[in-house]
């Protein structure tokens, strides 16, 4: 009398626990929704990243709960506020502290640019030295600006070849 | 109570040398640069002037000499009263004055800016070094020589400077939105639209 063959059935256990993916998207996934941003506020604009952080707008919805003031624990910069070139060379070995894999959001005009400030003291775009991901338009901007820039980032941090640039060596 | 009247006789009465100087607002002195401590001194102790409310300087331009003089506004608590003194630059290439950190430890500040920004010597000033621009910056911004749009220069870091292969650079307002006279489009009005229409794609006429 034949019974059922229970070692080859589908075992819900077994099934039901596994996830078939690529190994990119599975780091992308667990990167994009834990990047911890690393507030580098120089002027007004970190005022209003504070309300972005903050309760009504609430960038912890994406993952960027932890506003780390430490480079080493943090993700991503988020650099706010005009950066004048005594101020720059603090911002990029505050960039360098960080540990990789690292992004820079440069959040309104002034970082973007160096905005209204065409001065002898101002440096005109933090692009100028840091690696820039995600520029952010506004004097300020507006939190939902600063969102869908975070947002935007998410979305490049998922195309990104996570596996192949951690295998690379640097 | 000192009151305005008061203090511009009892000042000229007390230092011949002390000149009425022209003035919207409050009672203003030319001093000799060798006896502004004294006018200062004589304002905070006898004249209740006992508040030093900014010290700054004036560039009167390259063709001018003497070319550069200090300007300290002082405040009287009790009279609500201010009193400006100016003096005059000795030298027109190396500007010194006496140093009011004896008299106001307030003044070390102000006295700081006012050598960066102008590069005007404070002789006595316990620690007088930058306070805005870094160590080691070439220029002093707001003499009259130095254009408004900058002049490049090296990164205060050199390592950062060599990571980066990022220098100072002039940034040229290419018709900015800020300045503008009334009267005028705004386009014409501004001076820099005169004499700095330039940007970095288009060189500065000459």
């Amino acid at each position: 009398m034949a019974t059922a063959n229970l070692e080859y059935a589908y075992d819900s256990k077994i099934e039901g626990d596994i996830v078939v993916t690529q190994l990119d998207a599975a780091i992308n996934w667990v990167r994009c929704h834990s990047m911890w941003p690393m507030p580098m506020g120089t002027a007004c604009c970190a005022i209003e990243f504070m309300g972005v952080a903050a309760s009504r707008f609430d960038l912890a919805r994406f993952g960027a709960e932890v506003t780390k003031f430490s480079p080493r624990q943090s993700d991503c910069m988020i650099v706010s506020g005009t950066v004048t070139y005594k101020m720059a060379t603090v911002v990029r070995r505050i960039y360098d502290q960080m540990a990789a894999p690292k992004w820079v959001i440069a959040m309104g005009a002034c970082a973007s640019s160096g905005g209204m400030y065409r001065s002898y003291a101002v440096l005109q775009g933090v692009d100028r030295i840091l690696p820039v991901d995600v520029y952010i338009s506004g004097c300020p901007p507006r939190p939902e600006a600063v969102l869908d820039g975070f947002e935007k980032l998410q979305r490049k941090v998922k195309r990104e070849h996570s596996l192949s640039n951690l295998l690379k060596p640097s | 109570m000192t009151t305005y009247i008061d203090v511009a006789a009892a000042l000229s009465a007390k230092f011949s040398q002390a000149v009425l100087r022209a003035s919207r607002d409050h009672p203003a002195f030319n001093v000799p640069a060798g006896q502004a401590l004294a006018v200062l001194r004589w304002l905070r102790d006898e004249a209740g002037f006992e508040i030093l409310r900014d010290v700054t300087a004036i560039d009167w331009g390259l063709e001018r000499s003497p070319r550069f003089m200090v300007v300290w506004h002082l405040y009287s608590p009790a009279a609500h009263r201010y009193v400006r003194v100016a003096a005059d630059c000795a030298s027109d290439a190396e500007p010194q004055m006496p140093s009011a950190t004896e008299l106001w430890p307030g003044a070390n500040w102000h006295e700081r800016e006012t050598y960066d920004m102008f590069g005007i010597v404070f002789s006595g000033h316990p620690e007088l070094k930058r306070i805005l621009m870094w160590e080691g910056y070439p220029y002093f911004p707001l003499r009259k020589e130095f254009p408004l749009a900058g002049l490049p220069a090296e990164l205060p870091d050199p390592e950062v400077a060599a990571e980066t292969k990022e220098k100072v650079q002039a940034a040229p307002m290419a018709g900015g939105p800020f300045v503008a006279t009334p009267g005028e489009t705004m386009s014409g009005a501004e001076p820099r639209a005169r004499d700095e229409a330039w940007s970095e794609s288009s060189q500065k006429p000459t």
